[in-house]
């Protein structure tokens, strides 16, 4: 049998799990000799414990948070999709709109944050267009490149044999763009939580958000510190499992012919 | 000129020539009949506008002046029976997303024939390729030739009566290419198809052709025809004869007399 050490998917998983572990012991022990407080910076045994005192709450929380941001991706994606297909269709459109959907991803969202949640009555419509505005412009962007990076050659043969408008956009364009859209997938996946948190920060500054970043404001308020890593590490733990979603999304779609999901077998 | 008999010729090119919008003059007005069945070749040095006149056989573009007869009707009724035309590009072009069975239906997928109409010829097209065993694969699996069989199965498929072929095996090694220009050639006989070949290759063109035709630059135009007497369909018997090698040996004369910058236009 191949020695465990020499196997890539072991090694892969193994190597940064063992840093990780390591940290954690370097963190506990340290932390325990030189005796820091606990409210200047927690240990990770005063995070576990504060993970299973508040563990209700906490799960509570990250479902809120979880659930802005599941609706602000898919918000994105759809709305992405249809102003990318807009724009490739007439070069107007684009010229006319994209110096908007620009403007859109340079202000921050912390920026308009407030006067969204001022607009929109529902607070968690409110989040959940604020999330939506940042994760918005990677999909746009890449949907719109990858619809555009048609083969010429393969477009010639469309155009060859006389194949409408439609056909081009199913048989050709939408495929040859898949590449671009799971690129872009991935950023939004990102964009939506770290959108979805900061409308939550913002919001629970005014006491009208109940997600994870309100867990940590709230935890800072009372300076319950372990909890506030808790909450941090929950928010770190769905951003992971949301890449991690969108790599293998992407894998399944691609894996027979692109490029940047061959593995080669050498 | 080859005669086509009692049937009319597959294309005509006349005083058809091209300027490009930059003001660059592609070709210098061209006649040319092309006769039904024959295999024709297009061979001359870079920028001789072979590429040109195949792109304006294929209604790719449009001449300057002049004008084209595609069996002796225009470019609108192209298309119905016994009047299609397929191309095959320098590059295999196929989409890499698709099965090769998926790749060699596409044209009859653009003209909405249905999957459950298309698969026994589509099966016909793999099999007359030699590719039957990998109509499952998806193209990064094969190799460069088998690439290039597949682009010909799906020219194939429509049931072409005009192949017109843009430097289809430049890019291959010479043994595969020799073996493709075999099968080519069996094709072309069995099909009775008409064929446009563009090549840089003396060989290839002497072993495929019934007629050369040696084309010189500045402006583009026919410098000379050289027809190939040589019974079909042809084996690889003919590529040792030394008939092969006297054919060989003039148009290579022929072509750097058609590269010298003085080379003025001949009689064929």
């Amino acid at each position: 049998m191949k020695p465990l050490l020499h196997s890539e998917a072991f090694v892969r998983i193994a190597a940064p799990l063992g840093v990780g572990i390591a940290l954690f012991v370097l963190w506990e022990v340290g932390f325990r000799l030189a005796a820091v407080p606990v409210y200047l910076f927690p240990k990770p045994s005063d995070i576990f414990t504060s993970f299973v005192n508040n563990g209700p709450s906490l799960f509570r929380a990250l479902l809120v948070t979880l659930r802005v941001t599941l609706q602000a991706f898919a918000a994105a994606v759809i709305i992405g999709t249809l102003v990318a297909f807009m724009f490739v269709q007439s070069r107007a459109i684009e010229i006319s709109l994209f110096p908007y959907a620009v403007l859109l991803q340079v202000t921050p969202v912390v920026a308009i944050a407030p006067l969204v949640i001022i607009l929109v009555k529902n607070t968690q419509l409110s989040l959940t267009i604020c999330a939506t505005l940042v994760a918005l412009f990677p999909i746009i962007s890449n949907t719109t490149l990858g619809l555009r990076s048609v083969d010429p050659g393969l477009a010639n043969y469309f155009r060859m044999n006389r194949a409408s408008r439609l056909k081009t956009l199913v048989k050709l364009r939408i495929p040859g763009a898949l590449p671009y859209f799971f690129g872009g997938l991935r950023i939004s996946s990102g964009l939506a939580l770290i959108g979805a948190v900061v409308a939550e920060f913002v919001a629970g500054t005014g006491g009208r958000s109940s997600g994870l970043a309100y867990e940590i404001l709230d935890a800072g308020f009372t300076l319950d510190i372990p909890r506030m890593f808790a909450a941090l590490f929950l928010i770190t733990l769905t951003g992971v499992v949301l890449f991690a979603a969108m790599v293998v999304l992407s894998r399944l779609a691609l894996s027979n012919w692109h490029e940047s999901e061959i593995r080669t077998e050498t | 000129m080859v005669t086509g008999g009692e049937r009319p010729p597959a294309v005509e090119v006349l005083s058809a020539e091209k300027v490009f919008s930059n003001g660059t003059r592609g070709l210098a007005p061209i006649n040319l009949s092309i006769a039904d069945g024959e295999f024709l070749t297009l061979i001359g040095p870079s920028g001789c506008g072979k590429s040109t006149l195949l792109k304006l056989i294929a209604n790719l573009i449009e001449p300057s002046d002049g004008r084209l007869l595609w069996w002796r009707g225009d470019f609108s009724q192209v298309g119905q029976e016994g009047r299609r035309f397929a191309f095959v590009f320098q590059e295999p072009t196929l989409m890499p997303w698709a099965r090769v069975e998926a790749n060699v239906r596409l044209p009859l997928e653009l003209s909405n024939i249905a999957k459950t109409k298309a698969a026994p010829r589509v099966a016909e097209a793999l099999e007359q390729v030699g590719l039957s065993a990998f109509s499952k694969h998806f193209p990064r699996q094969l190799s460069g030739g088998m690439k290039m069989r597949v682009s010909i199965a799906r020219a194939l498929v429509t049931k072409p009566n005009l192949l017109l072929m843009d430097e289809p095996f430049g890019a291959l090694d010479e043994f595969t290419r020799n073996k493709l220009d075999a099968d080519l050639i069996r094709l072309w006989w069995e099909g009775k198809l008409t064929t446009v070949f563009v090549t840089h290759s003396i060989y290839e063109a002497v072993f495929l052709s019934t007629r050369i035709i040696v084309m010189a630059a500045n402006p583009g135009r026919i410098f000379r025809t050289m027809t190939i007497d040589e019974p079909q369909p042809r084996g690889e018997g003919f590529r040792d004869s030394p008939k092969f090698a006297a054919y060989c040996r003039e148009l290579s004369t022929w072509l750097a007399e058609a590269s010298l910058p003085s080379a003025s236009a001949g009689v064929s």
